[in-house]
């Protein structure tokens, strides 16, 4: 394995990302804190919704920013360099297993999305403030789901990028992305469902439902959220499977 | 890993297309028909033929980028598909299209690009800060190169390409969309990276350059090679290559039979007036004996004009067809 070629590959990501800090920042941040302020700050504040809406908003906000930037993260760039400007082309020339080429990318993403994750939390704190309650009992389990969440986002960032042309991003924005995060237990939790047995049963194959449940489940573990060991099974299952197809189309992609 | 003093291209008869996307998942599009070709380590060895004849596609099969459907290519003893990564360390690449990263400096593309090939950062900017002065791009080098002109995004590419000192360089049409200068700042460049033993292999539907630049061709065309030699030997291999062009004092139909008898010649064409083409194996070896026949007849010679024998005229002897048909 060729680590210093991987580490110039990231290298470049990183360059590149610093060079657009200000767009990246709108881009990841602008929308979530709007979510946050009207439903958080307006509704709860005139009274539509009660206190608690807070504490229980804010992890699904958390997972549909990591989500949407690791997705974003990865997919964008690659639709373009694979199609309009060719430029992937020589980073596959470069002396490297061209998996590895699909990889970095996906660990540029994840790093992406675990910033834009734990950037929210302090953001949105900010203003939620007062009456957010806010419990990490257990730290480890904070970590392994974050990085859960952030990995399958870029794994799907990587197999949308590498499976969607130039003209469809509108399309894959409007029939991927919205769905997913209409019913993605993002605004409510799994169990506001209760009252729609088949819907509460379909969104299971939505991998954001697990992001939005794990995350209240170890940072507001004070409301009702999935089985534990059902989601960080769940997550798991997705990040691999998604890894597995994204790879796979990488690599249908890279050779012709 | 240290790479071998010069490296060779080689390639078994392999063969390659591209699936066709369509409503048929079957239907294939054959590219390449079983070419065999080995290029010794050193040389300017140039491909020559029309759009669609299936350059590319070797040029892709050779650098890793496109898998053969059937055969094996090798670099310098690496199988380029089984050892892609000891391949892709010899070779550098040249894109038919501008493939620069756009979101990167003039100066990045190339520090970057070293250092995905290992190169430590005083190396890197030591040759890149060169490359941009060999390649007049210095006063360029810190901007995106996402404004460049077409012919500033080629040299760019071939500066990068080189960027890792490759044994092998690939180029791909390297000088379509460059002005006659910049075209000849290129071929300067090719020559000189060769005498450095480096091996070039380039691509061209361009006559001139094959001639100027390459010391072997092979003339590809669908998907077959169809000549190879030096330039010199495949134009000697058109029977009466040579064009004479020749004009009299008068016309005399017993001239042109007396042409027509004369050793090499192939072919009289007279038009009509006191001109003759004359097709034939030999060039200005020829001017006394048409002097002599004249003479012989009555009329003087009065204006030559020979060509010699070119790609061109090769290509069209092979296929039956023009080049930039």
């Amino acid at each position: 394995m060729n680590w210093k070629a991987f580490f110039a590959l990231l290298g470049r990501d990183a360059h590149v990302a610093r060079r657009n800090m200000v767009q990246l920042m709108l881009q990841t941040f602008l929308q979530p804190l709007l979510f946050v302020f009207i439903f958080g700050r307006v509704m709860v504040g005139s009274g539509y919704l009660p206190m608690a809406y807070k504490s229980l908003l804010l992890p699904g906000i958390m997972a549909m920013s990591m989500v949407f930037t690791g997705i974003w993260a990865v997919a964008m760039p690659l639709i373009s360099e694979f199609q309009f400007t060719r430029e992937i082309e020589d980073r596959l020339l470069a002396p490297i297993d061209i998996a590895w080429v699909a990889i970095e990318k996906v660990v540029a993403g994840l790093i992406q999305a675990l910033v834009a994750g734990l950037m929210v939390i302090p953001l949105a704190w900010l203003i939620l403030r007062p009456g957010l309650e806010l419990h990490i009992a257990d730290p480890l389990l904070f970590v392994a789901i974050t990085l859960l969440v952030a990995g399958f986002s870029a794994c799907g960032g990587l197999a949308l990028g590498c499976s969607v042309d130039q003209q469809h991003i509108g399309l894959m924005f409007s029939m991927v992305m919205t769905p997913m995060i209409f019913f993605g237990c993002t605004y409510y939790p799994w169990s506001a469902l209760s009252k729609f047995p088949i819907l509460a049963k379909v969104v299971l194959i939505n991998p954001l439902v697990y992001a939005s449940e794990g995350l209240r489940a170890t940072l507001v573990p004070q409301f009702p959220h999935l089985w534990l060991p059902a989601i960080l099974g769940a997550l798991v299952f997705f990040d691999l499977l998604l890894l597995f197809l994204g790879l796979r189309q990488f690599r249908n992609k890279a050779v012709n | 890993m240290s790479p071998p003093p010069a490296a060779a291209g080689r390639t078994g008869p392999f063969s390659g297309g591209g699936r066709q996307k369509g409503k048929d998942p079957k239907a294939q599009i054959t590219a390449l028909d079983g070419i065999d070709i080995e290029i010794a380590p050193g040389q300017i060895f140039g491909l020559l033929g029309p759009n669609g004849a299936g350059k590319s596609t070797t040029v892709g099969i050779l650098t890793t980028r496109v898998r053969p459907t059937s055969g094996t290519a090798w670099i310098s003893g690496h199988d380029v598909w089984r050892e892609q990564i000891a391949a892709k360390r010899l070779i550098g690449v040249v894109a038919q299209r501008p493939n620069l990263d756009f979101s990167l400096t003039a100066r990045e593309i190339l520090t970057f690009h070293g250092a995905y090939f290992g190169l430590n950062a005083h190396d890197r900017n030591e040759r890149a800060n060169a490359l941009l002065e060999r390649f007049k791009l210095t006063d360029r080098a810190d901007q995106l190169v996402r404004g460049f002109s077409g012919g500033m995004m080629q040299r760019m590419s071939i500066a990068r390409a080189m960027m890792h000192n490759p044994q092998v360089l690939f180029l791909d049409e390297p000088s379509v969309g460059l002005d006659p200068q910049t075209r000849l700042l290129l071929w300067e460049i090719i020559r000189e990276y060769n005498r450095e033993g480096r091996t070039i292999l380039l691509t061209t539907h361009n006559m001139e350059e094959a001639d100027a630049l390459c010391q072997e061709l092979a003339i590809i065309d669908h998907g077959r090679i169809i000549a190879r030699g030096t330039p010199r030997e495949l134009k000697a291999s058109i029977p009466g290559g040579y064009l004479l062009r020749l004009r009299f004092g008068s016309h005399s139909a017993e001239l042109m039979g007396r042409l027509g008898a004369l050793v090499g010649v192939t072919e009289v064409r007279a038009d009509g007036n006191s001109g003759a083409d004359v097709y034939a194996s030999r060039g200005g070896a020829l001017i006394p004996e048409i002097v002599s026949a004249a003479a012989g007849v009555g009329v003087e010679l009065s204006d030559v004009h020979i060509s010699e024998p070119s790609l061109e005229n090769l290509f069209l002897h092979h296929t039956g067809r023009s080049l930039r048909e």
